[in-house]
């Protein structure tokens, strides 16, 4: 391998014919030749040390035993030890007054009153015109289906769950991002907590918060929080970072302290992106109810959890939908909000201000006491059963599609050939790569790509999975996780690019997209298995599923912010619409296609834990495994082998952050 | 001016969020009450576990307690192993049904003592490997784990990489099988499904297709009334044969299931503890009722009414005496 590393720079010395001065100054070619110097050095001495071929056995360092010796440290000792006692306890007790009392808060008002409050808010929030009336009737029409399909109950208990978690996450994430966003040190020393928080699966961290806080709405919810809290840090600090300098001047210079000077002009000016930082907050929140289950939260997270035990489509889509339309309901309330921000302030009249929000705390107050003339729980009647029907629909889909299907072959066919036409080679090269080559190519493309310091920490994330003793089962992974990468990005840019094209389907196709993303995981499961087998193939539909919403997203949105003056230009040069598309759009639109790169791998790597439920195996099943049988050890060492991987797949797909002061 | 009414308005919302946030903090002082006030020792807390066999039970025994001896029954849907810690916290008050866990039963029943046992659930738990009747009736000889390799290439799938393919289950369930297939030179390869759901989704979609499979299984269990499955004979189980996890070679026990409640519950529980220890029937009466829930879709609380109603014979005899 370092032969193959250093050929290609030698030979291109020999045909361009530049000195090697000029080589060394050359971007590209003076790291790949600086790293070949470097493995001539360090892999003969490797090799004949440990070997070649796997991870060698001698630099392994297991942590399973610590880890299970701090497991039952905490069992023995949280009923006795003073840190239980004086802190955990009162913390666990707070979260679950906390989540009872706006459970009760919210049962107390009735369905009329609940139904009120979702619905005014959101006409408030979005600016009482007409853009307003329609964020209102999707607040309407949510409400109005999650009674239907008869989740009244289990729906308020989620809404409680989310209310408390992401007033907690939110308020985390303002406090860290203040932190951040104020000074640089901080910045630079978070990134790397926030992104850990970010691809740590949530799967690895339940089970230290079980032990600590038991089963129930604590853990449920201190995780949520954290997986939730990053996206609102981040850009609550991008807001104040990205303040305009001469408007902080000006401040400056009227003589505000720095504390005034926050409150009046940094902290405003990045309530935009502050209101962004929140929506991203709840999609996350609200991704984590079913797992939440696991751990016993209630709400409708234990009812798709349920009806997975009976392989019952229907109850679990019934349960999934509530979820997908409050994940709707506040993302359009607060995504309104945010625009009204952008457009400024328009100007007083009856219905802004406080008499806007009197007349929300009207209608509320009104509804409310409706409760007494028609009962606060949704009428029985009014509800009605999709399960049986949906059960049907998709026994007839996978029976018809997953075989036997005339010229295609059918999902079972396909699934197949993928495994062993692409999955099992790409796992097989991966592993017959040597240990040391496999640390190169990631210096290398971690050096291409950014500077020798983001090289540096690829390279130490990748031996860090190496003497966590996983090794195989991470490139195992690995090899599942840049396949389904690879189908997400090509699907996902080609749907992108005909968005941007075609708005009219770009709307059509938002809700899809919302519920492609909100949908839990758990819900559709079990048709993956029933159209593709126990496979990996299996794991990573369900991964694309995931992260392709992302990628169309991102792409359509980077396409249709190439600046309209280059297309303008393009379009009088005579060039067709193939050639604007390829030669002007995407090339302009290119840091927005990295982004989603980088999006679809964080994502991706998400959901590979789900997708051991389903066939995925290796690190996936590991954290599963130990969660379920309570094995700390195995559980957080394949949880860390999952950061390593995001740390790795991060660094080598994030070119413009690194060069950003 | 804009400012200000900006600020007002600010100041308008954080004194709503914070009201909101004292309301939700006085009636959580009085929830916490309440519930200590209108439970105390009237509430039972049980644990559900993911597989509706022991649904069955919860249901039954939650009906039961609800509707003859007054009692408020909370269940809460949790994983195995979660479950034990959670009865030894006293989060929850008994499990109904147990597979086994050694080890925790070593660390709360024997070491911390805050565990004891429930007895004998009455029904009575086999893990093995099964094939599908249709392909052991083509192959009779395929029940003998001798002449399991030559059915290899029939079981082979593509994750299995030209070996048989024995399919697994969730990870929570008790597995020796990569051992066995190990120590008894099998030319098989396990392929963990990850869950139960997964799994009988698979095992459904093979047998409308009528292949072959081999997969790891268990009775009692529900699936068993729709899918007609024959044990793969391994070689015979003997007291001690799967003591070393790497070296077992043999088939797995019969386990009678147990029933396992929280100490002080024991103790203190009264009426409900008393007529959770007496809680037993059999296997059949268990299937009936999972049956129910999975076959024929019918909510937990339903199917329990129904056996209840039909049965009253065999829950009396559970009741406490006075």
């Amino acid at each position: 391998m370092t032969a193959a590393v250093s050929a290609p720079a030698a030979e291109k010395k020999n045909i361009t014919g530049p000195s090697f001065r000029d080589v060394l100054r050359h971007p590209v070619k003076g790291k790949l030749l600086a790293l070949a110097a470097l493995a001539v050095v360090l892999v003969p001495a490797g090799v004949t040390l440990w070997g070649s071929g796997s991870w060698p056995g001698a630099l392994h360092v297991d942590i399973s035993g610590p880890l299970d010796d701090a497991n039952r440290w905490v069992i023995d000792n949280r009923d006795s030890h003073p840190l239980f006692l004086y802190f955990l306890l009162h913390l666990s007790n707070t979260a679950t007054d906390a989540v009872g009392g706006v459970y009760d808060l919210l049962r107390s008002m009735g369905w009329l009153g609940v139904l009120a409050v979702g619905v005014l808010v959101a006409w408030r929030a979005a600016g009482l015109g007409r853009g307003g009336a329609k964020v209102a009737a999707t607040a309407f029409g949510a409400f109005a289906l999650c009674g239907l399909l008869g989740m009244w109950d289990a729906t308020l208990l989620t809404i409680a769950l989310m209310i408390v978690a992401v007033a907690l996450a939110a308020l985390l994430g303002v406090l860290i991002g203040l932190a951040a966003g104020l000074s640089d040190r901080i910045n630079r020393a978070l990134r790397p907590v926030l992104d850990t928080m970010q691809v740590l699966p949530a799967f690895a961290y339940l089970l230290p918060f079980v032990l600590v806080f038991g089963t129930g709405t604590p853990a449920a919810l201190f995780c949520t929080v954290i997986y939730a809290a990053p996206p609102m840090a981040r850009l609550t600090a991008l807001g104040l970072r990205g303040a305009d300098p001469s408007v902080l001047e000006a401040s400056a210079s009227l003589g505000a302290s720095p504390w005034q000077r926050l409150r009046t002009a940094r902290l405003p000016l990045a309530r935009q992106q502050m209101l962004l930082g929140l929506n991203q907050t709840i999609m996350m929140a609200l991704s984590m109810v079913v797992i939440a289950a696991l751990v016993g939260a209630g709400g409708l997270g234990e009812e798709v959890y349920s009806a997975l035990s009976t392989v019952d489509v229907g109850k679990a889509l019934t349960a999934g939908i509530p979820i997908v339309l409050i994940a709707i309901w506040l993302d359009r309330t607060t995504a309104a909000a945010g625009d009204r921000i952008g457009r400024g302030v328009p100007g007083g009249g009856l219905l802004h201000g406080r008499s806007g929000w009197a007349l929300v705390a009207a209608g509320v107050a009104v509804a409310v006491s409706a409760r007494f003339l028609i009962g606060g729980a949704w009428p029985e009647a009014w509800t009605f059963d999709i399960s049986t029907p949906v059960n049907k629909a998709q026994s007839w889909i996978t029976e018809h599609l997953s075989s036997g299907v005339p010229v295609l072959g059918g999902t079972e066919v396909w699934s197949e050939q993928f495994t062993v036409w692409v999955l099992n080679p790409l796992r097989d090269g991966l592993l017959w790569l040597p240990w040391w080559s496999v640390l190169l190519i990631v210096a290398a493309l971690a050096w291409l790509v950014g500077t020798w310091a983001t090289a540096l920490t690829a390279t130490l994330a990748m031996s860090a999975i190496g003497v966590l003793g996983v090794w195989t089962k991470s490139l195992n992974t690995l090899s599942q996780v840049l396949a389904a990468l690879v189908v997400t990005l090509v699907l996902g840019v080609l749907a992108g690019v005909v968005c941007a094209r075609a708005g009219r389907l770009e709307r059509w196709l938002r809700p899809v997209l919302d519920a492609m993303q909100t949908m839990p995981q758990f819900v559709y499961l079990i048709p993956v298995v029933a159209l593709f087998g126990v496979t990996r193939a299996s794991a990573i539909i369900a991964a694309v599923v995931y992260a392709l919403p992302a990628v169309v997203r991102i792409t359509a949105q980077g396409l249709r912010e190439v600046d309209p003056a280059a297309m303008e230009a393009a379009r009088s040069l005579g060039a067709s619409t193939r050639q604007q598309l390829f030669q002007v759009q995407l090339p302009l639109a290119r840091p927005a296609l990295q982004l989603a790169v980088n999006q679809g791998v964080v994502l991706v790597l998400a959901v590979v834990v789900v997708g051991a439920l389903v066939g995925g195996g290796a690190l996936g099943y590991d954290v599963v495994k130990g969660l379920s049988r309570g094995e700390m050890g195995l559980g957080m060492t394949a949880g860390l082998a999952i950061v390593c991987l995001g740390l790795v797949l991060d660094r080598v797909t994030q070119p413009t952050a690194r060069k950003r002061p | 001016m804009r400012n200000r009414t900006r600020t007002l308005r600010t100041a308008t919302a954080v004194v709503g969020a914070l009201g909101v946030l004292t309301l939700s903090a006085c009636s959580a002082a009085e929830t916490g009450k309440s519930q200590d006030a209108a439970g105390g020792e009237k509430t039972v807390k049980l644990t559900v576990p993911s597989w509706v066999g022991a649904q069955a039970n919860t249901a039954v025994a939650e009906y039961i307690l609800e509707k003859e001896l007054g009692y408020t029954v909370k269940s809460q849907q949790m994983g195995e192993v979660l479950a034990w810690d959670a009865l030894s916290k006293g989060d929850v008050d008994a499990i109904m049904e147990d597979w086994g866990h050694p080890k925790e039963e070593k660390r709360y029943v024997e070491d911390k003592k805050t565990v004891v046992k429930g007895g004998d659930l009455g029904v009575t738990g086999h893990i093995g490997w099964f094939v599908p009747k249709y392909f052991a009736d083509a192959h009779p000889d395929v029940t003998d784990w001798k002449n399991l390799d030559k059915y290899a290439k029939e079981f082979a799938t593509a994750e299995s990489g030209g070996k048989g393919e024995i399919l697994e289950g969730s990870p929570d369930y008790v597995t020796n099988d990569d051992a066995i297939i190990k120590n008894l030179d099998l030319d098989l390869k396990t392929n963990y499904a990850g869950s139960e759901a997964a799994q009988i989704t698979a095992i459904k979609k093979y047998v409308k297709e009528k292949k072959p499979f081999l997969t790891y299984w268990w009775t009692p269990q529900w699936l068993n009334a729709e899918v007609e499955l024959v044990e793969v004979k391994l070689p015979e189980y003997k007291e001690g044969c799967d003591a070393d996890p790497k070296k077992v070679a043999c088939a797995y026990p019969n386990t009678p299931l147990q029933k396992f409640l929280n100490a002080d519950f024991a103790k203190n529980g009264g009426e409900a503890a008393e007529f959770l220890k007496n809680f037993k029937w059999t296997t059949e009466q268990q299937n009936e009722v999972a049956q129910m829930i999975a076959g024929e879709k019918m909510s937990p609380e339903a199917a329990a009414e129904k056996w209840v109603k039909a049965n009253e014979s065999t829950w009396k005899a559970w009741l406490p005496k006075k």
